[in-house]
């Protein structure tokens, strides 16, 4: 019996009674467990078993009562509407703020004036033109403000609203009373177009920056935009479509050519050709027949073939990639510390420099000082720009984690991101990694008096019962060749070494070296032949019987076509690339060669390829380890950046910072490169968001006024702080671009 | 006599700002004991500091009332967790510690904080 729980949006309530109604309609579904309706969230959680219920019936139930169950998921595009929305209302601030400003900027700045009609020289005009920028289009910053300050926190919004109140309520005392202003002996000039410019390009940079910012969660989009709408099941003899939500675990779905696979499942019937390249970035069409698994989103390219669901919803492979890189794109690199650190000083420090810049200014000023510092603090206000500091790290996390995603390449988190870019050592896993993982048998050689026939007929009937990739290769061959296995008793797989069992009443050992010399049988008269075998890159297995070596077995590996590309691409960067292995020597210095591998650590028992990677580390290397084994999980877990083949099992991508689900030995250094590229983009905004800072908070207190006669007007302070957060959103997207 | 005036009414703000935004004290943790917490987006996370047990599975319902768009992401960087706020919107986040210790988020832009302490 397969229970599920799963939340539905249930609309059309309005008090404590509907949930009751609603509660009841879902329990007296059958096959309903537990069903629990929250008014607040408008949701119902149903626990139900999936072989006596369906979601649709759920919806029926409740559609009876006159409330509506929504199966299909609408959050995301609900999402998406309402932001664009918000992008709407922005705007027209936006068009409004500015708009209004221009006419106020034209009516008093000292070169427009002139050509200016003389309606807009009048202050209590401009004063009716500022009110609805400052208090409509700028309500946003109050509103973010008073409860800021009421919580004792500030952030960019107080500076903003600081600011410009401070310009609007000065312009305006000057507007009501100028004869007061001029009794102190200041011109009455107001400064409407500061406070009015200044909100209008703070909310335009708003404006680009949420568009910039829309940008950076494309990955995510294009991930969702895959999975299938709906699924053609086989439901009492007939075909249905039905929408995707609502295929369940053991449901058989039939797929056409050219259609999309909804959700996965392995074949029951029929074969085709399917395109992987949405998910796994894989280019060829991959032949799938009886009994091979296929992967929801994916592509049918050419036959029809019916298929059982095994996994749905949230279980399947795509959901699991969008819910990893929704992960990643949610933590934190160590990099963003220091911006962290910084950015909760940042306002504070900000207004005691603004306090400081009106006392400096008022003080030592000798004309107009009163003026000069209201300006001058202003423009320090307006121009800290605290955003850009907090978005340089993100946004470069969230487009490099996507890219990657893209292409097969799936990060963990940020931090693993961040160590890869320091990576110099790559240490690959030999068997399934840099080889196909399937042997084959090459030579068998009698050394007694069994003939190769018995010799291969023994081993494979020892080995049958063995999960070892060598294994399959031997049992494969007595297939091919049609032998009759016979029983084994007292079977026992010695780790690294290999096994041992009783066929026929006669005890028989088969494994390498290291296994006939724990039991001390002598195999020193084939040494010469074992030797070459070893020297052609073949592993060579030993079989004895009672005591005595009876007979070898060669068995080859072949070499992935990608990895000699794929190696002399790290090596190109700078990279040392190593090997390891359980292999003897020789096997393993062969296959290395044959990549173009100096580096080989062989005869690697499972346990030890841990304590391997952790004697690389002490010689200062940071060590990428690349596996795909379960016994491959402990050193994926050592090393510095463990990345998983997604050929691999579920237990090496669990202990992996990266899984390369594309199964191409060309990510390694295309992560590397993503890594990089990643880094350099957020040392960049970062430099750019501290020197921003750095450098105009000072220009705009006046520094440079004694040696050049420089200020900062506000207006300009209100355009480079809007330009610092888009030029650091735009920066990162640029990752987009990188080439891998 | 206006310039002396002006540098101590600046001496005091300073020293204001530096009290006010600086030398606030963390608030009390609130200790939830239920599967599930509202917390308010307004100007900060309220309450701010919340206190739950290790390896209990707790939903924070972020309610988001405030328009700044600083506010409109909440990122748990130790729970690699980044969501999106919609605008009076009650959004659930699901966390279930795994050790104990004080974690702290922030908005998307890290201007405001929230501390989440497991014990």
């Amino acid at each position: 019996m397969a229970t599920t729980k799963k939340t539905f949006l249930l609309k059309g309530m309005h008090c404590a009674s509907c949930v009751r109604v609603t509660e009841r309609a879902l329990k007296k579904v059958p096959g309903v467990t537990e069903a629990v309706v929250n008014l607040a969230t408008e949701k119902a959680t149903v626990s139900y078993n999936t072989d006596s219920c369906t979601p649709q019936q759920l919806a029926d139930s409740i559609a009876k009562t006159g409330y509506t169950l929504e199966l299909e998921e609408k959050s995301d595009t609900t999402q998406a509407t309402e932001k664009k929305q918000e992008l709407q209302i922005l705007k027209n601030k936006v068009m409004v703020s500015l708009g209004l400003g221009s006419l106020i900027l034209w009516g008093s700045f000292p070169g427009l004036i002139k050509i200016s009609p003389p309606i807009l020289h009048n202050s209590w005009i401009l004063l009716l033109l500022a009110t609805p920028v400052q208090f409509w289009a700028g309500l946003d910053f109050y509103r973010a403000t008073i409860p800021a300050l009421k919580h004792r926190t500030a952030n960019m919004d107080t500076l903003v609203a600081l600011g410009t109140t401070v310009a609007y309520f000065y312009s305006a005392f000057v507007t009501i009373f100028p004869q007061v202003v001029m009794r102190i002996g200041l011109d009455p000039m107001p400064y409407f177009d500061v406070a009015t410019i200044v909100i209008g390009l703070i909310l335009l940079g708003r404006y680009f920056e949420a568009k910039a910012k829309l940008g950076t969660s494309d990955a995510i989009k294009k991930l969702l935009g895959l999975q299938a709408k709906t699924a053609r099941v086989i439901r009492n003899g007939k075909d249905i479509d039905i929408p995707i939500n609502q295929v369940e675990v053991g449901d058989i779905i039939r797929v056409r050519p050219g259609e999309k696979i909804p959700v996965d499942g392995i074949i029951l019937d029929g074969e085709s050709s399917i395109d992987e390249s949405m998910i796994t970035g894989e280019s060829m069409p991959v032949d799938k027949v009886q009994g091979d698994t296929v992967v929801g989103a994916t592509m049918n390219k050419s036959g029809t073939f019916t298929y059982k669901a095994i996994k749905v919803g949230s279980a399947t492979m795509l959901a699991q990639i969008i819910q990893l890189v929704q992960e990643a794109q949610g933590s934190k690199a160590p990099i963003q510390r220091i911006a962290d650190l910084i950015s909760s000083y940042f306002v504070p420090v900000v207004i005691m420099l603004a306090i400081v810049t009106f006392a400096v200014w008022y003080i030592f000023g000798v004309h107009q000082a009163f003026v000069f510092a209201l300006l001058n603090t202003v423009a320090v206000l307006i121009i800290a720009c605290p955003c850009a500091m907090g978005l340089a790290t993100p946004t470069a996390i969230m487009v490099g984690t996507g890219k990657g995603a893209e292409h097969g390449i799936l990060i963990k988190d940020a931090e693993s991101l961040e160590i890869a870019n320091k990576i110099n050592t790559v240490v690959f896993d030999k068997t399934g990694t840099l080889t196909n993982g399937k042997p084959e048998v090459t030579d068998i050689i009698a050394t007694g008096k069994l003939r190769k026939e018995g010799i291969l007929q023994l081993a494979a009937s020892l080995e049958k019962g063995s999960e070892h990739s060598l294994a399959d290769a031997i049992v494969k061959e007595a297939e091919k060749r049609k032998m009759k296995l016979g029983s084994v008793v007292k079977f026992h797989a010695v780790a690294g070494h290999g096994i041992e069992g009783v066929v026929e009443e006669k005890q028989l050992y088969f494994g390498n070296r290291k296994l006939l010399e724990r039991e001390r049988i002598s195999i020193t008269a084939f040494n010469t032949q074992i030797a070459q075998l070893e020297h052609e890159g073949k592993t060579v297995m030993m079989l004895a019987q009672e005591g005595k070596l009876v007979g070898l077995i060669a068995v080859a590996d072949t070499v992935k076509e990608s990895a000699k590309n794929a190696v002399q691409k790290l090596q190109n960067m700078g990279i040392e690339v190593a090997m390891i292995t359980g292999d003897n020597h020789r096997t393993a210095d062969a296959i290395a060669r044959k990549i173009g591998i100096t580096r080989v650590l062989a005869e690697v028992l499972p346990d030890q390829k841990e304590a391997e990677v952790r004697k690389i580390q002490k010689e200062g290397k940071k060590v990428a380890m690349i596996g795909d084994g379960i016994n491959d999980a402990p050193a994926l877990a050592a090393a510095d950046v463990g990345i998983a083949m997604g050929t691999g099992t579920d237990v090496a991508i669990e202990a992996a910072d990266i899984t390369l689900i594309n199964k191409d030995l060309h990510s390694v250094a295309d992560a590397v490169i993503l890594s990089k590229r990643t880094m350099r983009t957020i040392k960049t905004n970062l430099v750019w968001a501290f020197g921003y800072n750095i450098v105009l908070i000072p220009v705009a207190m006046g520094v440079l006024y004694p040696f050049f006669h420089v200020l900062l007007n506000p207006i300009f302070a209100s355009a480079a702080m809007a330009m610092s957060s888009i030029s650091v959103v735009s920066n990162s997207l640029l990752l987009k671009k990188v080439k891998l | 006599m206006d310039k002396i005036i002006v540098a101590i009414a600046s001496i005091s703000g300073i020293l204001f700002v530096y009290w006010f935004f600086l030398m606030k004290k963390e608030e009390d943790a609130v200790v939830v004991n239920t599967s599930s917490i509202d917390i308010t987006v307004e100007g900060g996370y309220f309450p701010n500091v919340i206190s739950i047990p290790k390896g209990k599975k707790t939903t924070l319902n972020f309610i988001r009332k405030d328009p700044s768009s600083c506010l409109e992401e909440v990122v748990l960087g130790d729970f690699r967790i980044r969501k999106n706020l919609p605008l009076n919107k009650k959004v659930a986040v699901v966390v279930t510690p795994e050790k104990t210790g004080e974690f702290d988020y922030a908005c998307g832009m890290n201007m405001f904080h929230g501390k989440i302490i497991v014990t």
